[in-house]
Parts: C-alpha cells; structure tokens; sequence
C-alpha cells in the first residue's frame, strides 16, 4: 500500500492525520455546507447579511415550501425525471445490443464501428448543436421533453456502447463457445447467457448516465424553451434570475436539485465509481 | 466477415451438411413455409446476428451524432439566420474569424482552461494518496470528498458566483479580514477566466482522486515492499514505483480532463454570461452565442466556430483512439 499506512507511523504523525482528515474535509465541503446553512436562513438574515454566520433562526420548513410554492420547480423536478429516466433506459438497452455484438463477433468493419461510437462520445456538443435543433425541430419536438431524450439516448449511446463492449469482452469466452456447440441460437445465447453476466454493468452505466443526464445544461437550454419542457438544471439558472438576492431560496432550490443524483451516488456508490473509471482501472 | 464465415464453417459442420443438403434445399422451396426461413436464420445467424444486433444502436448514432459533424461543416460555409434561405458564401465565415477580437480572446480563454484545468490531475493524484489509507470512517470520508463531481454544474456555479461575491461573499469576507481590498472576481477581466476555472478544478479534482484512488488500491503490493526493502520511500517511490503502476488512471485522468476543459460551457454560462465585456468566453460558449442567444442567429458563423472547436478536440480524440487500439493489440 501506497503511502505506508499511517498505524505503522509514530503516535504524533497519527493524531495528525486524524485531526487533519476532517478538517480537510470541511474546508474541502465548505461551498456546500454554506449552501445547506443558508438553504434554512431566514429572509431577515439575508438582508442583514449574515451570509457565513450561523442562522439566528432556523426556517427549513418556510424556506423549502416557499420554493415549492412559489416556483415550478416541482415541474422542473418532473421534466428532470421524465427526460433521464427514459433515456437511461433508452441508451442502456441499445448499448446492451451493440456492445454485445462487438466484443463477441469478429467482423471486418468491428473496429471501425467501435471507434465511431467512441470518437462520437467525445466530441464537442456544439459541432452537432445545429444539426440537431434542426433535426429536433422537423420531428416536431422542439421543445418537448421526447426532444431531449432523443438526442440524450443517441448520445449516450457512444460512451454506453465503450463501456459494454469492454466488460463483454473480458467475459470468459467459453460460455459462449460451449454454448454455441451445444447449437443455442444468437438470441437466446445474448438473453440468456450474456446478459445475465452484464447486470454490473448495467448498473454502473444506469447509474452513470442518471448523473450525466440529471446534470445536463447545455441541452436543455438549446431544445427547451418553456417551463413545461424544461429540467431542473435550465430551471434553476431562470428562477436566479427570479430570486435576485434572496440566497435562501437560491440555496434550497440548488440542494433539491442536487438531491437525486447526490441520492443516486450513495446508494450504488460502487457501481457509480466502476463507471467513472471507464472500465479502465479496475 | 471471413472470418466468421470459416469459423462457422469450421463449427457445426455435420449439422450444415444434413440441413443444407440439396434435398432440403428443394424441400424449402415446394414448402416456403417459415420453417426454411428459421432454417435459413439457423444457418446463417452467425453472419448476420451482428447487423441485427448493430442496428438500431449504429443508426440512431449516425443520424442523431454522427450526420450532424458533416452537416455543420457544410453549414459553416453558408450564411443563415436558422428559418430563412441558406446563402453559400465558401470560407468567408472562416475568415471573418481570422479578424474576430472576440473569437481570438475565445480561444485564449480556452488555453488557459487546458492548462489550468490540468491541475486537476496532480491535485487529484494529492487527495487521493491523502485518503488512501484505512482508518475509521475512511469510506465515507471518501465519498464525501467526491461530492462536488456529482453535483450538477449550475448548482457549482451559483456557489461559486456567491462565493466571489465582492460586497458579501466569503472571499471579500476572508480579504477584508487580512485587511486587502476586496476584489471583484467576476467583474474583473484580469481574473474572470481563473475564477471560473477554479470553480470547475473543485469537481474536477474529485473526479480525478477517483481515478487515482481506484489506481491505488490495484497497485501490486509486492512491488512497493520490494521498494522499500531497496530504501525506496516519498517521492522517489512515488515516482519511480507508484506512477508508472497509475498509469492506466493518469490516462483517463488527462483524457477527461482535456474534454472537459474545451467542453467548459456551463460554468462560464452561469456565472458570468460570457462577461464582463465578453472576456470570459471560451469557444464552446461563444459559438452558442452567436448562433442561439439574443445577439443573433448566425447559424454559419456559429457552425465555423464550432468545427474550429472540433478540429481542435480532434486531436485529443484521435490520439486517445490511437493509444487506446495500441492497448487492444497488445492484450491480444
């Protein structure tokens, strides 16, 4: 283990470590932990501007009602839900199909057609940002939630597709080969054999492409227009303008919006992190 | 596809001679029933099972990833508004670049953020070695640590526009207190584009000790005892032991980092609209700007900057295909 583990060092460096582990840690969170203190100020300390201090009254209530009240963020919440549900769906599925089909086939153009989804995932939105308001405009779903969940799936498939192939890939191949001789078809062997195996996978990906897909702004604010439509990232920067100064709401509405991929995380923490790691380090 | 064929040839053989006898052959056309379609599919399935299976997933990417690259290139040498009639006008968007204040201050807001934002790196690789050790509450530690990466970017930037904030925020707090005149990050064209690179470097830095922490606990403990034994420790282990295990992490670590640097959209967006006067922009913002915001459509222009953007990340991209195909044909 890399750095030597800390019980084998002298009594002080160990105190040391363990005083400076939280402390770091707070430093570290502290925009965060500003942000959950001033999400329960009331509007009074606002205007006296006590923004650091502790609150001198506790309005956890009035605040976060105040901003279910008073904004549609309980609409911006729903169109969150509705583009990357779907959508985590969508590109996981598809992933499912084509990561299947190029780490178990040999075929002249699998690396070619790898490559693309790869290349594909990393590109620039903007380069397809015309395009793709065009296309989304002549199907008719400008600023819809399918709009974005269109564009979202195919996207997402590219880095899906990476990620599947790969863990495909390091299966053992005789499964498939013994499978094969004992004459299961194609299908039943990527039904019934594969994709049992890949339900890590799966989870890695779903988890994953939530965060991705919950946290997107720039889409949101190029296919979506009105409150109907539009997710709780897009949401949330239209009512700051709203809520000039009143950092209390501000605050409340940017901890609810945060919640469910933050929720998301600490459930499937390990599938969060094998995702991350593009199934590169293991 | 030779490949396939000979190894489908080579497989069940005798269960191909019986069902593709000529006998049968007549047999399925008197019949044409779907029992020679099933037989057919039975035969063949290992050639075409990976078209079905590629499919839907290769051209739904085409038409929604792929097409548009082409088509913004083309768009690039046209004017047009987005609803009216297209005019071709070849390179001339290109070169009305080449004379663009706005676009140059653009693109050396962008070198900055590659080369700043690459702090991420060794600033991860920091917070990771940091944390990896076991003591009490070390899991959750971590994850907390994480925290930053998982939120989303708006909220990032609200914090940090809050933070800078030069009549209340905490950094006019902090300066005031060491009795310095507080500095208005955000309207200040001299320090804008840090500001805002530093608030991308606190999710970055996250995402980053994540790589480096999965790396560490793969590390062969052999080899650092090993280490040890020779007298090796701190840096020098570091660096002759330690890194070139990480290597797989540093990579992915730099990848990411570098696409997120010319990706940088969001930040910039919240917390400072492209501003003060412009000098926050970076290219990824600047061709939203001129292509969608109130400034105008100006559909070709935004297209040419965008592929100056691409053309850029495509160096990026095509060396990370390069290496990563080098790696493949090695594992082989």
């Amino acid at each position: 283990m890399f750095p030597a583990p800390i019980q084998r060092a002298g009594r002080p460096a160990q105190i040391a470590y363990k005083v400076a582990l939280p402390v770091s840690l707070v430093l570290w969170l502290i925009p965060l932990i500003a942000v959950m203190v001033t999400s329960i100020r009331s509007h009074g300390d606002i205007v006296a501007g006590n923004y650091w201090g502790w609150p001198t009254d506790v309005h956890l209530f009035e605040n976060y009602s105040a901003v279910f009240l008073t904004s549609s963020i309980g609409q911006f919440i729903f169109n969150s839900f509705m583009v990357t549900l779907p959508t985590v769906f969508g590109a996981v599925a598809l992933s499912c199909l084509t990561g299947f089909a190029l780490a178990v086939y040999r075929f002249r153009s699998n690396t070619l057609i790898f490559m693309m989804f790869v290349a594909g995932n990393f590109v620039p939105f903007q380069i397809l940002m015309v395009p793709v308001r065009d296309l989304t405009l002549s199907l008719g779903l400008y600023d819809t939630k399918l709009g974005l969940v269109m564009f979202h799936v195919a996207f997402q498939t590219g880095f899906c597709t990476l990620f599947m192939r790969n863990f495909i890939k390091a299966l053992p191949k005789e499964l498939i080969e013994s499978a094969r001789v004992e004459g299961v078809s194609e299908l039943r062997i990527f039904w019934f054999i594969v994709l049992p195996l890949v339900r890590p996978a799966i989870a890695a990906l779903a988890v994953l492409v939530f965060t991705f897909i919950w946290n997107d702004y720039f889409w949101a604010t190029v296919l979506v227009q009105g409150n109907h439509a539009m997710p709780v990232t897009a949401g949330l920067y239209s009512l700051n303008g709203q809520w000039i100064a009143a950092w209390h709401l501000v605050s409340a509405g940017s901890i609810v919006a945060a919640l469910p991929p933050v929720l998301m995380f600490f459930l499937l923490q390990r599938h969060f992190i094998a995702g991350l790691t593009l199934g590169a380090v293991k | 596809m030779d490949r396939a064929r000979t190894g489908w040839g080579s497989l069940p053989k005798g269960e191909g001679r019986i069902s593709g006898g000529f006998d049968d052959l007549m047999g399925a056309a008197v019949h044409a029933n779907d029992q020679s379609w099933a037989a057919l599919w039975r035969r063949h399935q290992r050639r075409w099972a990976p078209v079905l299976f590629l499919a839907p997933g290769v051209l739904y990417f085409l038409v929604y990833v792929v097409l548009p690259i082409g088509q913004s290139m083309a768009i690039s040498l046209y004017e047009w508004d987005g609803i009216g009639e297209k005019t071709f006008i070849g390179f001339a968007n290109y070169v009305e670049l080449f004379d663009d204040y706005a676009f140059y201050t653009s693109l050396w807001n962008n070198v900055l953020w590659l080369v700043f934002y690459m702090l991420a790196v060794p600033a991860g690789l920091f917070v990771a070695l940091f944390l990896n050790q076991t003591v009490f509450g070390i899991r959750l530690v971590k994850s907390l640590f994480f925290f930053p990466f998982v939120i989303s970017q708006v909220v990032v930037g609200l914090i940090f526009a809050w933070f800078y904030d030069p009549s209340f925020g905490l950094l006019a707090l902090l300066m005031e207190s060491v009795g310095l005149e507080p500095i208005a990050v955000l309207a200040d064209d001299r320090y804008v584009t840090f500001g805002i690179i530093l608030a991308g470097l606190w999710p970055q830095t996250a995402y980053c000790m994540i790589l480096y922490l999965t790396g560490l606990a793969a590390v062969d403990t052999e080899q650092i005892e090993a280490g040890r034994l020779d007298g090796a420790k701190g840096w020098r282990m570091l660096w002759y032991v330690v890194l070139p295990q990480l290597r797989p992490a540093t990579f992915i670590a730099v990848v990411v980092t570098v696409i997120g640097a010319l990706r940088s959209f969001d930040l910039v967006s919240i917390m400072t609209d492209g501003g003060p006067y412009g000098s926050s922009r970076v290219l990824a913002f600047y061709m939203y700007e001129q292509a969608l915001s109130e400034y105008g459509f100006r559909m070709g222009y935004g297209a040419a900057i965008a592929v100056i953007l691409f053309l850029i990340m495509m160096v990026y991209i095509a060396g990370f295909l390069i290496s990563m195909h080098r790696a493949e044909r090695e594992a082989r």
